[in-house]
């Protein structure tokens, strides 16, 4: 995105200088990058009658041949950014293009020029995200000054929220009912926020599950996901007093397959049937063949995703939902960890703010206020916010 | 009426009958697809990540790196192969400890990584999108946006977890709690209709492929 956004600025303030060498071709590097683009431009042919487009020819080394890495379809676009994958550029490597123009059947007709050797470089700052260090360094102070602040006060106060509540009743279901708990950690990965959170919820679950001295069922997607899980379930056991209560066989890896991985948990599901089952996390098309299946065995069942598309899905299928953020919450929630606390005042601090510069901008301009209309206010803010 | 000639299609019409078998309850054949599935769907991963990650990332590499005695290069691609390796301590109950360090690298990774994009697409993008930056009566796309602009600050007042959803703040969330219903209704009808599509291709694979009865 950052890419596509700086490309033209870079393209404008380049063409701008035009001629740059003896040579009719130029290149120059896109600036705040990894070195894995460049910018290839080149003067127009003055007749450019019977010319339709332009041939872009890349050499990797001195000794190399002319590769064709792309083509510029219109004769009045001068101007070429290499970026393509298949073609890939490295900083440091030593690069020459050729432009050829070509007619309306893609003949090559004219050889517009050569250029001269050029080497792409990378940045090790890219000066694009200046806005994001600012939010970045201000998250974390109100991060640092609430966990501060959590520490010292053991009692800071935290909203209810019901599927969290029903945690208790539903992992007591399943002691009184003799049944499993089943957790489902969501099919996406560790990059993902929804897997981090339904970790952080999945440790104080499994020490509830141990106390209860009940089964948990942790089936897993990512391999990754799973090591994690396992340590995590594993750990909460011995954090219940219960390490010898702890089976390796309850969390275990799948399949990556999508479906093949609901195929298993339904039929665990109707098998087993657990009395309670959990879906925290990253859920995508799975989510109503899941939880309908869990539905119809009986099971109690609460969900968690910050997943928009599927969000509708458990509201409509299980007992008590996680909406979004109530996700990340949860894990707060759930421990009463001050370093969890913290978190959850900071980022209700942070959006206390950006409700408070949302609500004043727009009320600033729908009052027409002047200060707020003027050009140098409203491109400083659209900077900031990255358009 | 033809019906299909082909082993394949008669063995993917036998395996979409019998996952849809599960529809009635829990059966043996069910049992069957659902173990052939995820069996072949593990091996299937085993191969790619052997064949697409494996070899070419560690096998060539480092094989490279050795014949052309380039040992910075062979020490680039042996050291997070080896951490990767840890893994495989979970094996070994007494050295199991190990596998916490490339767990502990990929978290931290993760959670780095994750930091500027989650900054950029869920709060500047968003920002942007629903600050008013005019205002003009007469034009129903300005009453759109401020529409949205009501329906995010009160959504933002149902995630605050600080404030107890009393008095104002309750009645702003609440009124945020319907603008995310009515978004949750948008979008479960939309989905629908891309799982019934899903359908429809099943079943012309039946009836097309399998069958012969739909030309």
């Amino acid at each position: 995105m950052i890419f596509k956004k700086f490309i033209p600025a870079v393209i404008l303030v380049f063409l701008g200088s035009l001629p740059l060498s003896g040579s009719a071709v130029c290149v120059q590097d896109v600036p705040d990058d990894d070195g894995s683009a460049l910018i290839v431009s080149w003067e127009p042919p003055g007749d450019i009658l019977g010319f339709f487009m332009y041939k872009i020819y890349r050499k990797d080394s001195l000794e190399g041949e002319f590769v064709q890495v792309g083509k510029s379809s219109k004769m009045e676009n001068c101007f070429f950014v290499d970026k393509d994958p298949r073609f890939p550029l490295n900083s440091g490597m030593n690069v020459v293009y050729r432009i050829v123009a070509l007619d309306e059947e893609e003949n090559e007709i004219r050889e517009i020029g050569v250029s001269e050797q050029f080497s792409p470089s990378h940045s090790y700052f890219n000066s694009t995200k200046k806005n994001t260090v600012v939010a970045v360094i201000f998250v974390f102070t109100a991060l640092i000054t609430f966990l501060n602040l959590a520490k010292k006060d053991k009692n800071l106060f935290i909203r209810k929220i019901a599927g969290l509540d029903a945690l208790d009743e539903a992992v007591g279901r399943a002691t009184e009912m003799g049944r499993s708990v089943l957790y489902v950690p969501g099919l996406s990965t560790m990059d993902d926020i929804a897997t981090v959170a339904s970790i952080n919820i999945l440790g104080p679950v499994a020490k509830k599950v141990a106390e209860y001295e009940t089964k948990i069922l942790v089936p897993n997607r990512d391999p990754i996901v799973y090591t994690i899980t396992h340590e995590v379930v594993k750990e909460a056991y011995l954090e219940a007093g219960r390490p010898d209560a702890f089976q390796e066989d309850q969390v275990f890896f799948v399949s990556q397959n999508q479906f093949a991985f609901v195929a298993a948990v339904n039929g665990i599901m109707m098998r087993e049937k657990p009395a309670t089952n959990l879906y925290l996390g990253m859920f995508w098309a799975e989510s109503l063949l899941l939880a309908e299946t869990g539905n119809a065995t009986g099971a109690v069942q609460i969900a968690g995703t910050d997943s928009v598309t599927q969000l509708p899905f458990f509201v409509t299928s299980c007992d008590y939902t996680l909406i979004g953020e109530e996700l990340y919450a949860a894990s707060a929630y759930l421990s009463r960890d001050p370093v969890l606390v913290g978190t959850i005042k900071a980022q209700d601090v942070e959006k206390a703010i950006l409700l408070i510069l949302l609500v004043l901008l727009s009320v600033l301009a729908i009052l027409n206020f002047n200060f707020f209309r003027s050009e140098s206010f409203l491109r400083f803010i659209m900077s900031f916010f990255g358009t | 009426m033809q019906l299909s000639t082909s082993i394949w299609v008669w063995i993917a019409a036998f395996l979409t009958l019998t996952i849809y078998s599960f529809l009635y309850k829990d059966n043996p054949l069910y049992r069957f697809a659902e173990h052939v599935f995820v069996g072949a769907s593990v091996g299937w991963s085993i191969a790619i990540v052997w064949h697409m990650t494996a070899i070419p990332y560690i096998g060539i590499p480092l094989r490279d790196a050795f014949v052309q005695r380039n040992w910075p290069g062979l020490i680039y691609v042996a050291i997070p192969t080896l951490l990767g390796c840890l893994y495989f301590f979970r094996f070994f109950p007494k050295q199991s400890w190990l596998a916490r360090w490339p767990i502990a690298l990929m978290m931290g990774y993760y959670c780095g990584i994750s930091i500027s994009p989650s900054i950029e697409t869920n709060i500047f993008t968003q920002v942007q999108g629903t600050i008013l930056t005019g205002f003009n009566p007469t034009s129903l796309s300005s009453w759109w946006a401020l529409l949205l602009l009501i329906g995010v600050v009160s959504t933002l007042f149902y995630f605050f977890f600080s404030l107890k959803h009393e008095g104002i703040v309750g009645k702003t969330s609440r009124l945020g709690i319907w603008f995310v219903m009515i978004a949750f209704g948008a979008s479960f009808g939309y989905t629908v209709m891309a799982r019934v599509s899903l359908l429809i291709g099943r079943i012309q694979f039946l009836l097309h492929d399998w069958l012969g009865i739909l030309k």
